[in-house]
């Protein structure tokens, strides 16, 4: 994974509550057995109207997305996380974050940055105001920066670590295989195994 | 410390505590007791590990089947789209290469992967159980911690049996009362999500409890718990009981002889300890509850059947208003219209949510010797081969078949719409499922979420309707159903 430590670009309102991800990259999409080339499917629904942010200059070249409450609900594809990052994106910000959403960002290197509603709003006022307004996110310093605002974010210490260092979660997790190991051996008998296969 | 259930069951699967407290501790690193997997959210995990020369770690903790892209006709011929026909094929190429028992398109244990793991007994109390799929939830049911998680972290399972896990916060959900004649689980969960909205659970583990939990089948905990992450929750349980033992015992790898008497004195101690509190309660009066259904196009704009469309003035919330705003224009809604006036294109009896014998028994009782209104189709999907064969058995296909409506082979289906059944563009359909969002179904497709009992009634009367909205059927239909 690439480290995050600050990225600046253009800013887009995305007025909009409960963007589920359905809606990030409908299901049609997830036939696909790669890893990438979904920028085309980002937002597939609504990119069909000419009106959709994501259609006018400049924010079709935008690569912070700024978001309503409840940002990325519904199902756990990830697939929305790399629409996003296929897209351009670099981070989203909203005031609330889907659990499952909010975990696999932080293991593409998507960076979800919590930022208060009403920063929020203050942040899509400056941007519907002057089109292409850069937003600097600081993930060193926790902090957005887009015009005159300056507003703190939240991610948690974990997260924000592994962003920084680039770190590979299974390359972590195989560090500790011993503990793995000694754990198995006290699974109780009675829990069920998938194999052999048993049949009704 | 007393502990919840959620709490208890964590911590017997703790391999490595992580450090630090509070809100900035580190993961703690869990072992999961077992791995569902699916075509759809996998091909990119075995494509890491094969990259990175990792074998899957625990092949006898891990179980494949194929459901989101499965047709539900002409099942023994090969999938007409290439690109879904792929995505299974791969499936089929990863689980030979690596070693993962697989069933397949045909197979008696296919099926909607939430409906094969308990219904082959490998779904039991106290367990971890992770899948690709958000409605993971489901397996709560059985007082196991199960989370739906991404493709990274599905690999990560693969390849370690672990996964890093943030604290969770706990939130009970207390539902006392008794339910009235046609109101169902269904109709819990979506009332409980529209109390605490699609974010209401965000960060916590719910833990339903309640006279009236207490008094479902397991079918219908699955239900509920299958619907917690439509309120934004990580998971969602019940303390198992008799009733889950009942359900358990004697299914194919459900533990037997001296081990099931071990088994069934762990399951005892899981349950949340009467001095455990929780950080968050919510309650809910089932005597009063009435069947629900949504409006909007998430699981939290829902209503009383009996009530009518909210205006988006209804609303305080400025962001909740516009949601409300837009959400009355893709359903095609006008504010004030009676729920039970809407009319509907198509009924969907099927999905995680509500596909089991249960389900199909209840619906199958609303319509015997009834007629179908001849607007509407109906698309019966049951949530497995095994369930089909069940159903079959019953005579309950007949019964679909009789009314109108179409029997189909098992999966996901119009749930998503990942297969050939989808809704056209400004469709309505009642469905069964769990997600109302805009174009789930199929492009520009309307979905109200209902239970099976409404959409049954829906079926027979075209508008939005609940069981006791109906005429009394012929008497010959009614001594058939006291027969079933």
């Amino acid at each position: 994974m690439e480290k995050f430590t600050t990225h600046t670009g253009v800013g887009v309102p995305l007025r909009q509550s409960n963007v589920d991800t359905d809606q990030i990259i409908p299901a049609v999409y997830l036939k696909r057995i790669t890893r990438t080339g979904f920028e085309d499917a980002l937002f597939a629904g609504w990119r069909k109207d000419p009106a959709f942010i994501l259609n006018q200059e400049p924010f079709n070249t935008g690569s912070v997305l700024v978001a309503g409450p409840d940002f990325g609900t519904g199902s756990s594809r990830e697939h929305a996380v790399w629409a996003l990052k296929d897209y351009g994106f670099k981070t989203v910000l909203s005031s609330r974050f889907a659990d499952i959403f909010r975990g696999n960002s932080g293991k593409q290197g998507l960076l979800a940055a919590e930022v208060a509603q009403d920063d929020i709003e203050l942040i899509w006022k400056e941007l519907e105001n002057a089109p292409g307004t850069a937003v600097t996110v600081d993930l060193v310093s926790k902090t957005v920066r887009c015009g005159n605002i300056v507003a703190p974010f939240e991610i948690d210490d974990y997260t924000r670590w592994r962003l920084l260092e680039g770190l590979d979660d299974i390359g972590l997790t195989l560090q500790h295989e011993e503990d793995i190991t000694a754990f198995e051996a006290t699974r109780p008998s009675f829990k069920p195994k998938t194999l052999p296969a048993k049949l009704s | 410390m007393a502990k919840t259930l959620a709490e208890k069951v964590w911590d017997a699967h703790v391999v490595r505590k992580g450090d630090g407290e509070g809100a900035n501790a580190q993961p703690d690193l869990l072992f999961i007791d077992l791995h569902l997997v699916h075509e759809v959210t996998s091909p990119q995990a075995f494509e890491g590990l094969r990259l990175a020369g990792r074998p899957l770690r625990r092949t006898d903790l891990t179980i494949a089947t194929e459901d989101h892209n499965t047709p539900t006709l002409d099942i023994d011929k090969p999938i007409a789209d290439l690109t879904s026909r792929t995505q299974i094929q791969t499936l089929r190429n990863n689980c030979q290469e690596f070693g993962v028992r697989l069933h397949s398109l045909g197979d008696a244990e296919q099926g909607i992967v939430h409906v094969v793991g308990p219904q082959l007994g490998l779904t039991q109390p106290g367990m971890t159980v992770v899948c690709g799929d958000s409605h993971t939830s489901t397996h709560g049911a059985f007082g196991a911690l199960a989370m739906g998680i991404g493709t990274s972290e599905v690999e990560h399972v693969m390849a370690t049996q672990t996964l890093s896990l943030k604290p969770f916060k706990t939130m009970a959900i207390n539902v006392e009362g008794t339910l009235k004649p046609g109101v169902s689980a269904k109709d819990i969960i979506l009332a409980v999500i529209a109390k605490i909205g699609t974010g209401g659970g965000q960060g916590f583990v719910l833990e339903y409890r309640g006279s009236a939990i207490r008094a479902l089948s397991m079918e219908a905990r699955m239900t509920i718990c299958n619907m917690s992450i439509e309120a934004g929750a990580r998971a969602g349980l019940v303390a198992p009981d008799q009733t889950t033992y009942d359900y358990m015992f004697g299914r194919p790898h459900a533990p037997q002889g001296a081990e099931w008497d071990a088994a069934v004195e762990y399951w005892d101690t899981l349950r949340s300890e009467d001095d455990a509190t929780f950080d968050v309660e919510v309650d809910l009066d089932a005597d009063t509850l009435e069947p629900f259904v949504t409006w909007g196009t998430n699981p939290g704009q829902g209503v009383s059947l009996s009530a009518k469309v909210p205006s988006p003035e209804d609303f305080g919330d400025e962001n909740a208003k516009a949601a409300a705003e837009r959400a009355l224009q893709y359903m095609g809604l006008e504010a004030g219209t009676p729920m039970k006036e809407i009319r509907v294109d198509t009924v969907f009896l099927g999905s995680c949510t509500n596909s089991r014998m249960e389900d199909l028994r209840a619906a199958a009782d609303i319509i015997r010797g009834r007629t179908k209104d001849p607007n509407v189709r109906m698309l019966v999907v049951p949530g497995s081969a095994r369930v089909r064969l069940e159903a079959e058995a019953e005579g309950l296909d007949k019964v679909f078949k009789d009314f109108g409506a179409e029997w189909r082979f098992a999966g996901c289906s119009m749930c998503l719409g990942m297969n050939p059944d989808q809704l056209e563009p400004g469709e309505r359909c009642a469905s069964t499922s769990n997600r109302n969002f805009e174009g789930r179904q199929g492009k520009g497709g309307r979905t109200h979420l209902v239970s099976p009992v409404v959409a049954a009634a829906t079926a027979v009367r075209g508008t939005l309707s609940s069981p006791s909205d109906l005429d009394p059927a012929p008497e010959s239909a009614a001594l058939s159903t006291d027969a079933a």
